[in-house]
């Protein structure tokens, strides 16, 4: 398509320049009006019928219609939040088998099927490097369903302008081989079962109130105003794509999580001891 | 009532008579002096302030676009904070979009047309400086606010719910929603104007197939404002209602929905991207055969092209919404239609081509950009073709690759023909050329400026780099891109920094041009920029080209041998000629220099500014004070009973003054606004639709207005509209008594129609805040009711010209014009109270 645009382009401008070349013979009017009906309509209808053929024989392969999809359950439910995303992986019935929040995990080779939701404004879930984007309207349930072909971490950014920090608004996802994301999920569903030790973190982090909005599966949180904390410390990056996950950001983003993210909901907590800001965040760290 | 056009020019009067008629030519058209310059309604003076505000608006667009590429030259920077910047690109788009792109097309058009259909004014020169004046203050109002930190940052689509969230957005949104809405009141009061003007005061003569292709690509864009922004004015009613008083039309969780407004702002965005193009192109179309020094080749194919993009324009706005879960059969078919506005947009560019081919070119300043813009705009076209491919715009979408996309389009197709317009006319102003040397340099700027600028901008896209971010990562790889296209963006402001150095410096010293400088063959160059008449007579047109055509055309204009060359009235005076065949059918008296429209305008602002801030006794005042304006405006200065019902306007032709019905310009003005309300009324009750298909009981289990009082409002609005027509019926025959009698009745029998139609919805105490069902009631409710007290004052209006003889059987274009209201009202009326009575019945 780059290509044959491409030699459009030159063809026409070409023959806007010989056209503008002042030595030359004037072609007839008739020559002329053979030249608007061949440029002008024959030529475009021939190439735009058949790019759009292929357009739309390739619609169907690249998004499988509603009905195909009703037999395929959403395997994952995915919300956008500003400006983080809630994501649920789901059983067999459709209920959640646990929360994460903005590091999706993937099987390669198979095709995923997502629903997806908002909770505050318009967002767009989008994997660059997997496929095209689909809407997350409040009030409304989108479902796309995704077939990465490599294993590998792909970032992926919201696109639909939602509002301050819009910008840094991204999830990471890993596509890994299936024995792999079985093995992970496995372990995830398990971790509720399974009681998270003392650390004077753990303490501070329910004495200065984070568990009001935080899950972390095996301890008593079970906020659900923000992202799910369960094994922070595996994930790729904090602040939903903002920040690589280093113990020091993570302190960072208590301290003043407005500066790093304009108009995020969380509250600064910079007023706390930097001690205790600095023990939760290596109890945080260090949940993997 | 029509007159034969006599082809051969009159013979030529004795010198001592012409400088008589000049004297009073000149006296009739002259431009006040000091302050009261600026209360000058001539359509040279209009079109040069709406063009040079809409000019300065535009660099200051410029000025924010570069403020944001200064911010993404490099990632991760702090130039400015996250809000500044969602301001920026906010105001970016909305100002390029509103206060530049569509306005100076309405400005060139109100300076342009005149002179190049032959005649000496548009037929409604207050309603140009009513609009303009709107135009300039809700243009400074929403520009303004970025200074306060009140600037709207939601982007320029606004979508909910993002936009109605009171605490993200702040005033900003009002500031966008009440200040644009102010600005498309001017739109469409200019797309009146130019409807009007081109259909009814060409030159006697000029057929509509003689009509030189600016006016029928304008004529065909005014004709898409009037269907393209009232689908946005009734979207930005739902939307300031959700705002100022909580009414959920976008709110998911009381049954309203975020996709309505994306539905309307797209049905008015698209056609938009057209409205914005197509008046370009028409400016190539007179540059192009000028240059080539020969007619367009083509004329009919081009003329239908144009015609082609303006319909297919408006089926295809759904490709701005291709990722939001839509029906895949849906898509494929906006995607086909997409692709097939390609067709006429070929068509035209070959047509330009071919006439290059065909003619022996010269290669100057204008012609430079022109052809340099079409270079650009191609390949904006072809990355539209690309992305008009539904599965090429799931990834696409929402990428820089559509910044790209777009700018190529608009730059491309847009700002460079304004440039070479700007080249090619400025002669008209002064009499002078800008300068080859300057033109040559800011060209090649603008040029490499652009495409360094934007073309990185393809890439960056496509290696998923998302529109509207302030801010992106280091590590992976846009920074290069973004750097390259903030440098080239300087470059590019340096090119339109040099043309308007070109155009202020100072040239007194520099000599005048020759009159028709380039030797053009329509009629835009022949007057004098010396002389505020325009014409100093109204040629008669058997040519596209008259010019070229017709011998000795421009010699015997100004010896005043055609018709009007002279003001024996005393007043501004314009032929009007029938829409087909250009006969000669009255000799129209145009409104003169006035105050009043200022006033208008400016209390008209003041009711959109005070409604921003909730002041509702300023709001009130200042409505108060409009309609009185508005009323003084049409009492003193419409339809007004002349002396003599015969005048000679030359040529041995006698014309009458005072015209009604549909040979009256003002017909044709009610007739097109009431096309243009009635289209944000079918958008209103698409609304009603849409919820209706969104939901299995639409009225979310909420009390309806019942049967009986819509169906009693919907009775006395009939039987008003029974009354309306027997006024008009007794006013033809002579009987103003009762002529006055049923005007009374009808006004009392609106007045009960209002009561009526409010009291459903009110005693059935539907509460509009608690569902979206109640509140879409209410809207269309309120709207045909307002509708219905502007009738009332309509009548009442007749009534008050009855009883002081300015309305009589002869004298009858009031209530001619104010019947053709109610037709369009009883419509209204029976549509609302019938949809809304018997509907949740019927469902």
């Amino acid at each position: 398509m780059v290509v044959g645009g491409a030699i459009i382009w030159a063809l026409v401008v070409g023959l806007l320049l010989y056209a503008g070349h002042a030595r030359r013979e004037p072609i007839t009017a008739r020559k002329a009006s053979w030249l608007i009906l061949g440029g002008g309509v024959a030529f475009p209808v021939i190439v735009l019928f058949c790019l759009l053929a292929y357009a739309v024989w390739l619609m169907p392969q690249i998004r499988p219609f509603m009905p195909a999809l009703m037999d395929n359950k959403p395997q994952i439910e995915a919300t956008g939040e500003q400006f983080w995303w809630r994501l649920r992986y789901l059983d067999d019935g459709g209920n959640t088998a646990f929360e994460t929040a903005n590091e999706l995990r993937l099987p390669v080779g198979e095709r995923t099927t997502f629903r997806l939701k908002a909770a505050d404004v318009i967002h767009s879930f989008w994997i660059p490097s997997l496929g095209g984007k689909m809407d997350m309207i409040p009030g409304r349930d989108n479902v796309l369903s995704l077939e990465p072909t490599k294993t590998g971490v792909y970032r992926a950014p919201c696109a639909e302008f939602c509002g301050t920090s819009h910008a840094l608004m991204a999830f990471s996802v890993i596509v890994m081989e299936r024995p792999d994301f079985d093995a992970w999920r496995q372990s995830r569903i398990e971790a509720a079962a399974m009681p998270q030790p003392a650390h004077p973190g753990r303490d501070l982090f329910f004495r200065h109130g984070c568990a009001a909005c935080h899950t972390i599966a095996g301890t008593p949180a079970i906020g659900r105003i923000g992202p799910d904390l369960t094994r922070i410390g595996e994930r790729q990056t904090i602040a939903a794509g903002t920040l690589a996950n280093t113990k020091d950001n993570i302190a960072r983003f208590i301290r003043e999580p407005d500066a790093i993210k304009p108009g995020v909901e969380m509250p600064a907590f910079g007023m706390l001891p930097d001690g205790d800001i600095e023990a939760i965040a290596a109890w945080l760290g260090g949940l993997k | 009532m029509s007159a034969n056009v006599p082809l051969a020019p009159a013979p030529e009067a004795p010198p001592e008579i012409r400088a008589a008629q000049e004297e009073r030519l000149r006296k009739v058209w002259t431009t006040p002096s000091g302050w009261r310059y600026w209360t000058s309604v001539n359509n040279t003076e209009i079109g040069l302030w709406y063009g040079a505000a809409a000019f300065i608006f535009m660099l200051f667009a410029g000025l924010l676009g570069l403020m944001v590429r200064v911010q993404l030259a490099v990632p991760e920077n702090t130039f400015i904070s996250a809000d500044l910047f969602n301001q920026a690109f906010t105001l970016h788009g909305t100002i390029m979009m509103f206060l530049f792109a569509v306005p100076i097309f309405e400005a060139v058009a109100i300076y342009l047309l005149p002179s190049m259909l032959g005649t000496r004014e548009l037929p409604f020169p207050r309603l140009s400086a009513f609009g303009f004046w709107s135009f300039a203050l809700g243009g400074v109002f929403v520009c303004g606010s970025i200074f306060f930190n009140a600037a709207p940052n939601t982007g320029w689509f606004m979508y909910p719910p993002l936009a109605t969230d009171k605490e993200y957005s702040g005033i900003g949104a009002d500031i966008w929603l009440l200040g644009l809405s102010f600005i498309e009141v001017a739109s469409i009061a200019a797309a009146v104007e130019l409807i009007v003007g081109i259909m009814k005061c060409r030159a006697p003569g000029m057929r509509i197939n003689l009509m030189p292709l600016f006016a029928w690509y304008l004529l065909i864009v005014a004709g898409m404002i009037l269907f393209a922004f009232p689908p946005l004015i009734a979207g930005d009613i739902l939307f300031e209602m959700e705002r100022m008083f909580d009414w959920p039309f976008f709110d998911a969780a009381r049954g309203g929905d975020p996709l309505l407004w994306q539905h309307l702002f797209w049905i008015f965005g698209h056609p938009e991207v057209y409205i914005i193009f197509l008046p370009a192109i028409a400016i190539m179309a007179m540059v192009v055969p000028t240059f080539s020094q020969r007619p367009i080749v083509g004329y009919s194919w081009i003329v239908l092209a144009a015609v082609g993009t303006g319909f297919l324009s408006f089926g295809l706005w759904v490709h701005h919404m291709f990722a939001t879960g839509l029906p895949q059969m849906s898509l494929a078919f906006f995607s086909a239609a997409s692709e097939a506005v390609a067709i006429p947009t070929g068509v035209q560019i070959f047509v330009f081509i071919a006439t290059m081919l065909a003619g022996r070119v010269i290669f100057s300043v204008p012609m430079l950009f022109g052809a340099g813009g079409l270079a650009i705009f191609i390949i904006g076209g072809l990355t539209g073709v690309m992305v008009a491919l539904v599965p090429f715009d799931w990834q696409a979408h929402d990428t820089y690759f559509i910044v790209a996309h777009l700018h190529y389009v608009l730059i491309g197709g847009m700002l460079f023909p304004v440039v070479a317009g700007i080249y090619y006319y400025y002669p008209l102003l002064d009499g002078k050329k800008l300068s080859d040397r300057l033109g040559k340099i800011a060209f090649w700027l603008m040029f490499t400026g652009f495409n360094t600028a934007f073309f990185p901008m393809h890439f960056a896209g496509l290696r998923g780099m998302p529109r509207r971010v302030f801010t992106y990562p280091a590590d992976v790889g846009w920074d290069w891109f973004n750097m390259i296209s903030t440098i080239g963006a300087f470059i590019f402001a340096a090119g339109v920094g040099l043309v308007v150095i070109d155009v202020v410096r100072p040239k007194k010293k520099q000599p005048r041009c020759p009159e028709n400088p380039w030797n053009a063959g329509t009629l835009e160059f022949i007057g004098s920029p010396d002389e505020k008449w325009g014409v100093r007579s109204v040629p008669v047109i058997h040519s596209r080209y008259p010019v070229w055509d017709q011998k000795d055309l421009v010699e015997n204009i100004s010896a005043g041998r055609y018709f009007l060359p002279d003001s024996q009235s005393g007043q501004r005076e314009t032929l009007v000629t029938t829409v087909l065949d250009a006969r000669p059918v009255q000799c129209l008296r145009v409104g003169g220099t006035s105050v009043v429209t200022i006033v208008a305008a400016l209390s008209l602002g003041g009711v959109f500014i005070a409604l921003t801030f909730h002041w509702w006794l300023v709001t009130i005042a200042c409505a108060v004070i409009t309609l009185g304006a508005i009323l003084y405006w049409l009492w003193t200065g419409t339809a007004t009973i002349p002396e003599s019902d015969d005048y000679d306007v030359g040529m041995g032709v006698r014309l009458p003054v005072y015209a009604s019905g549909p040979d009256s310009v003002g017909w044709w003005a009610m007739f097109i606004t009431m096309v243009g309300d009635g289209t944000a009324y079918a958008s209103l009750i698409f609304g009603y639709f849409f919820y209706w298909t969104i939901h299995d009981d639409f009225t979310g289990g909420h009390a309806g207005p019942g049967v009986f009082w819509p169906m009693v409002a919907l009775t006395l609005f009939v039987i008003a509209w029974g009354a309306m027509l027997a006024a008009r019926s007794l006013n033809a025959h002579d009987r103003p008594r009762l002529t006055q009698a049923a005007l009374g009745v009808a006004a009392l029998l609106s007045l009960g129609g209002c009561a009526a139609g409010l009291a459903g919805p009110f005693a059935y105490e539907m509460d509009p805040t608690l569902y979206v069902y109640p509140a879409i009631v209410w809207v269309v409710a309120i709207w045909t009711v307002v509708h219905g007290a502007v009738g009332i004052i309509m009548q009442l209006y007749c009534l008050a010209r009855s009883l002081t003889g300015r309305m009589t059987a002869r004298y009858d274009m009031d209530i001619d014009n104010v019947v053709l209201y109610w037709h369009f009202m009883v419509i209204t009326a029976v549509t609302s109270f019938g949809v809304l009575g018997l509907f949740p019945l019927v469902r």
